[in-house]
């Protein structure tokens, strides 16, 4: 979530796998070389597997307590026979006892069925899967944009504390840190799209596409609509990566080994590049990992503001009719992309960093 | 990150020596004393809260607001929000008259975004304190208990944690009734796991020093070492945790008021937002509707996030520079 304090975020980040380092090390002690670690993967892994099913059994509850029932949306208030709505409840399950409904939603759910979509009558799944490249395409060129400029700007920002490049880029980060990023979605449109005063529309309001492109025509059509949703995400986003780099590499610039390497005579620079950068790098690599589940999950507002066909607008869509099943499986889908995204980092931890879990 | 140093400023150690003087001389009692060292630590902490100057900037910028939340009802009135009652025609652009122009219904924009600020405020307090609240409790007695109670606490904490808090807190808003108190409780619920992992980790790093082994020998029991010895020595955390939550929880308000579940009864900033989307202000291209909303909360957030910062720094040293 794009609400989420600064710095608090970053100590769970930063404090998620290291809290699990010592109690890995310690059990690593007794084994062979390389044990250790295969039975730290076991654990995260199997951790994070109870997560999924945990996901799963909450989003089957969580939305059953929605008010209302599911066939009158369906119906869209149209004037139905009894004996229609008794076809609907049997087709979608919702004749059965509660159990039965969650017995079955977890059989499905097990072997890759959610179900099928009260407004749309196809498969959960399908639209998911149609829906899912489109929002990868936006959080991935996202995500690789914020997470380079926060990381070049945060070291440089440390490198350079207290001058005022620092300042201005700190104060910067954490303006637009605290800016609603549907907010500065709705400006960009308003003054690029749209044309405020001399400025002409630029770019297209929303969409993905304009629609009858194709080959290299196409490819220009869809970056086109892209740059103002990944401006948007970026400006929201970088700020976080930015910190956290400045102050990871801040606690490396008083070690020993820096004083070491310079006074072998390494080139600043050098310094930088070779000494430093890659030790601070060892927080923000969690904090990468956990901030791709977290956009994708984030993603929802921009997709909404700028009618991105993807995840977020979808669930948008379901909600407010409420498509139940299609609720569900998006809320399983963006849980399990943080779940994923978080047990990545745990297992990738230790391998970038020896000092834990081996 | 959540180092014994937090403790530093809550511990009366440091105003021990300017006290020593005083209580030399006879007089102050045991609460006399007490209150006197409260006075001194919360001197030492203005003193090292002034030369953050961000901070300062921040808290400045949140008296002002608090006072032109709370004078609202002398300044504008609850007639403001009235869409019968509407001063001017739908949609007019700045003038002398209405300063940031008027909404769909007439009504007059400076009149809303100030009525607003209750609303918006409010919100962010009260799901901040809820959110701080589960997670100190969460986190001390899970501290404290160790253990299957604390296992499960923790289980449970991890799994909030993962859970995407948008995503959570919008499917919450939806299932519950329209209301404000619902938007509360949906921040709340989803915020206090980090919390609740700090708050932990300090009360172990509390209960491991000989003073409290010292209380128990006395005979404390679980509620006195709880309340009297490890909760004053995490207050400085969870204050400067509420003022960070605060920031966020306002922003949380904001984007579920947009998406349209929040309360449509009251207005805040998040919901002219919304209504400002739903006039057709973007295609129009009319952003005067839209910017004093963004501004409004962006500053709020952004001066909640620049006090907590300087808070967190004073109570902890060690992050002072870097942060």
């Amino acid at each position: 979530m794009t609400a989420e304090a600064t710095p608090s975020a970053l100590d769970t980040a930063v404090a998620g796998p290291g809290g699990s380092g010592p109690a890995a090390a310690g059990r690593a002690r007794s084994g062979r070389p390389g044990a250790g670690y295969a039975r730290y993967v076991a654990g995260k892994l199997g951790g994070a597997a109870v997560s999924l099913l945990a996901v799963l059994v909450t989003s089957f509850f969580l939305f059953r307590l929605i008010p209302g029932d599911p066939v009158k949306f369906m119906t869209g208030g149209r004037p139905v026979s009894a004996e229609q709505i008794a076809a609907y409840r049997r087709e979608f399950g919702l004749d059965l006892p509660m159990w039965r409904q969650f017995t079955q939603y977890c059989g499905k759910a097990l072997t890759g069925d959610l179900g099928t979509s009260y407004q749309f009558h196809v498969p959960v799944t399908d639209k998911i899967t149609e829906a899912l490249p489109n929002t990868l395409l936006l959080t991935g060129t996202a995500f690789v944009l914020y997470t380079a400029l926060g990381v070049f700007l945060g070291t440089r920002s440390a490198w350079r504390h207290g001058r005022l490049g620092d300042r201005f880029h700190t104060g910067l980060a954490l303006t637009l840190y605290s800016i609603p990023s549907f907010w500065l979605g709705l400006l960009l449109i308003i003054v690029l799209s749209v044309g405020a005063g001399p400025v002409p529309g630029l770019f297209p309001t929303g969409g993905m596409e304009s629609g009858g492109k194709e080959g290299f025509a196409y490819v220009v059509d869809v970056v086109h609509h892209l740059v103002l949703p990944v401006v948007t995400l970026v400006a929201v986003e970088y700020g976080q990566t930015l910190l956290v780099t400045r102050s990871a590499l801040l606690d490396e610039m008083g070690g020993d080994y820096l004083t070491t390497a310079r006074a072998k005579g390494l080139r600043d620079d050098l310094v930088r590049r070779r000494h430093a950068v890659p030790n601070a790098m060892l927080p923000t690599v969690t904090l990468i990992f956990v901030n791709l589940g977290r956009t994708v999950a984030g993603v929802i507002l921009v997709e909404t503001v700028f009618s991105w066909p993807g995840l977020g607008g979808l669930f948008y869509q379901a909600l407010s009719v409420p498509d139940l099943p299609l609720v569900q499986g998006l809320f399983f889908v963006f849980a399990a992309a943080v779940i994923i995204m978080n047990t990545l980092a745990d297992l990738l931890y230790p391998l970038l960093d020896p000092r834990v879990g081996r | 990150m959540t180092s014994a140093e937090t403790t530093e400023a809550a511990e009366p150690t440091g105003a021990a020596g300017a006290d020593g003087a005083d209580g030399a001389a006879p007089g102050p009692g045991p609460r006399a004393l007490s209150w006197q060292r409260r006075r001194a630590s919360a001197a030492r902490f203005w003193r090292a809260f002034r030369t953050h100057r961000a901070g300062v900037v921040g808290l400045a910028a949140l008296v002002l607001f608090a006072l032109v939340a709370l004078t609202a009802p002398l300044t504008v009135g609850s007639d403001v929000a009235s869409v019968t009652a509407a001063p001017g025609q739908p949609l007019q652009s700045p003038s002398g008259h209405f300063p940031l122009g008027t909404d769909q219904f007439g009504r007059d924009l400076l009149g809303l975004v100030i009525w607003g600020s209750r609303v918006s405020l409010l919100v962010g307090l009260l799901a901040a304190v809820l959110s701080v609240a589960i997670g100190a409790v969460i986190g001390i007695t899970a501290g404290h208990f160790r253990g299957w109670y604390a296992t499960v606490l923790m289980r449970v904490t991890d799994w909030f944690l993962v859970m995407p808090t948008l995503v959570l807190a919008i499917a919450l808003a939806t299932v519950l009734s329209r209301s404000l108190g619902t938007v509360v409780l949906a921040i709340g619920v989803t915020t206090w796991p980090t919390t609740a992992r700090l708050v932990r980790a300090q009360t172990l790093a509390v209960e491991s020093r000989p003073y409290i082994e010292r209380a128990k020998a006395l005979g404390g029991g679980h509620w006195h070492i709880m309340s009297r010895h490890v909760l004053p020595n995490v207050m400085p955390l969870v204050l400067a945790q509420t003022t960070l939550i605060i920031s966020s929880a306002i922003l949380a308000e904001a984007t579920l008021a947009f998406l349209g579940l929040g309360d449509p009864t009251v207005v805040s900033w998040g919901g002219l937002l919304q209504d400002a989307r739903e006039a057709g202000a973007v295609s129009s291209g009319d952003w005067w509707y839209l910017v004093p909303p963004g501004i409004a909360i962006a500053v709020v957030a952004l001066a909640f996030t620049l006090c907590g910062r300087a808070v967190e720094s004073v109570l902890n040293p060690r992050l002072g520079v870097s942060r």
